[in-house]
């Protein structure tokens, strides 16, 4: 059955604090995210401690950003068909093997399964600090800050605006179903999915053309104009922001020229 | 089982990374410049909701049975509804929505999931769906035919992509042919079940509001359907 989403999908992902973190302008956020992200992923599985220290520092920016742990766990199952992925690297791995146990799996299957495992991890929890202290609108803004082209950025202004419309429109739908004996069992039940789900594009569709001449007929034009009023952020700030993609690419180049285990 | 799987951080090395995001940013360069003369700020509410649409479609899961359950991608649908320019902007936006508030797909994989996702799906769906069409008249049954036919393409495209990219920035651990054949080969059935759910997308559609098709547009095949409704 339609599972998985509460009927408020965006608001479950902003958590509502006071921080510093949650002040900071969502471009900032968004660059300082990437660039720490982007360090994460160069540097080498075999530098466990760098793996290590990059965990350190995330759970200092949770803790900055008064967000629980518990908050933030449930959200690392997105990675679980990659798990399965990463499971699979040690068996199939090529090149010398070590015995664990039982069985022999291969060692460079190994550490490539480590490092998958470690860096999804650490990125998820880096985008799940970045939703959970920005709202949608500030997200929004930040996107139009970094010049994403005019065009994505209304699209994703509608979508994060319509999105929970149009989610409970499909719940409302499936309730609809069920209420007249329909069960969702098994290929069988398809056609009449396949069915609804053209329905529900009719109306997200209708429901596009009326908004959109709504908005036309109060005098949209292609932007938003309360977006555009925003001060210009600090050099103070930039220069706090990019300390954390700072710490993050040091360990990297640390890890790269330190090499692994030994180093 | 779990399609659509986004590529997350680390999967593919840092500067294969970064190039797909060169990459990404040019493909959509290219739909945003193609879909122009009928998506631009003022009309890009609509497609916002269609891109909606995508979103919602690609988190419905269908029951496959024994417990296991497949998803839609929805690049194929995503071109076939709103056409070839418009569709793969719409998924960019999905993606990009996921990436950054869902933590569906790394952030530095945005990239590489809008190549695999979004371009490469729709490079294959749109010409073959346009091609079938074309050649075999626009009855219902072609046109379910045809949205079948390019669902599955899409996916197998999608899952050879995956392969390329992993041959240039993956884990030397596995043996790259090893991996190609099994991820295609995987996706070769996957592929069916995405072939059937945009078949039957597309059909209940056209059959309803059949100039919301916009593969099936006759003179206006490059013209986009996200239009004013005025």
């Amino acid at each position: 059955m339609p599972t998985t989403t509460s009927s408020v999908l965006t608001e479950r992902l902003y958590v509502s604090r006071e921080s510093r973190i949650h002040g900071l302008p969502a471009h900032v956020k968004i660059l300082v995210v990437l660039g720490s992200v982007v360090a994460i992923v160069a540097t080498p599985p075999t530098a466990v401690w760098a793996f290590l220290l990059y965990f350190v520092l995330v759970r200092l920016l949770l803790l900055a950003a008064h967000i629980p742990f518990r908050t933030v766990a449930p959200r690392l199952l997105v990675e679980l068909p990659f798990v399965v992925f990463a499971l699979l690297l040690p068996v199939f791995g090529t090149g010398p093997r070590v015995s664990v146990g039982p069985v022999t799996l291969s060692e460079a299957g190994l550490w490539a399964a480590w490092g998958l495992l470690a860096k999804a991890t650490l990125g998820v929890m880096l985008s799940v600090i970045l939703a959970s202290t920005t709202s949608t609108a500030d997200f929004v803004n930040g996107l139009q800050r970094l010049r994403l082209p005019e065009v994505l950025v209304q699209m994703t202004a509608a979508m994060v605006r319509y999105v929970n419309v149009v989610v409970d429109e499909w719940h409302r739908m499936s309730r609809a179903r069920e209420a007249r004996g329909f069960e969702a069992r098994g290929p069988r039940a398809w056609p009449m999915l396949g069915r609804s789900l053209g329905a529900l594009f009719i109306r997200a569709y209708e429901r596009g053309e009326r908004v959109h001449l709504a908005m036309l007929a109060r005098g949209y034009s292609g932007r938003m104009p309360e977006l555009d009023s925003r001060a210009t952020v600090p050099l103070a700030t930039w220069l706090a922001a990019a300390s954390v993609p700072v710490c993050f690419a040091v360990v990297a180049v640390l890890a790269n020229m330190l090499g692994g285990l030994g180093g | 089982m779990g399609w659509p799987m986004h590529v997350p951080d680390g999967f593919i090395d840092a500067p294969v990374s970064l190039a797909a995001g060169g990459v990404a940013v040019i493909g959509v360069a290219v739909c945003l410049r193609g879909a122009r003369r009928s998506l631009d700020e003022a009309t890009a509410p609509l497609a916002g909701l269609v891109a909606v649409f995508i979103f919602a479609a690609q988190m419905f899961n269908f029951p496959v049975g024994l417990g296991t359950s497949g998803h839609l991608m929805g690049a194929a649908l995503a071109a076939i509804l709103i056409g070839p320019y418009a569709g793969p902007l719409a998924v960019t936006v999905v993606l990009m929505i996921q990436a950054l508030l869902f933590a569906d797909g790394g952030i530095t994989a945005l990239g590489l999931n809008i190549i695999n996702m979004a371009l490469v799906p729709t490079l294959v769906a749109w010409p073959v769906f346009r091609l079938v069409v074309r050649s075999l008249g626009n009855s219902r049954a072609v046109v379910i035919g045809a949205a079948a036919v390019a669902g599955w393409l899409s996916i197998v495209a999608s899952s050879l992509a995956f392969a390329f990219e992993y041959w240039l920035g993956g884990t030397t651990a596995l043996d790259v042919g090893a991996v190609t054949l099994a991820m295609v080969g995987v996706h070769v059935v996957i592929g069916l079940v995405e072939g059937l759910i945009t078949a039957l997308i597309v059909g209940a559609v056209f059959a309803l509001r059949p100039d919301l098709v916009a593969g099936v547009k006759r003179r206006r095949a490059e013209q986009e359907s996200v239009e004013v409704a005025a």
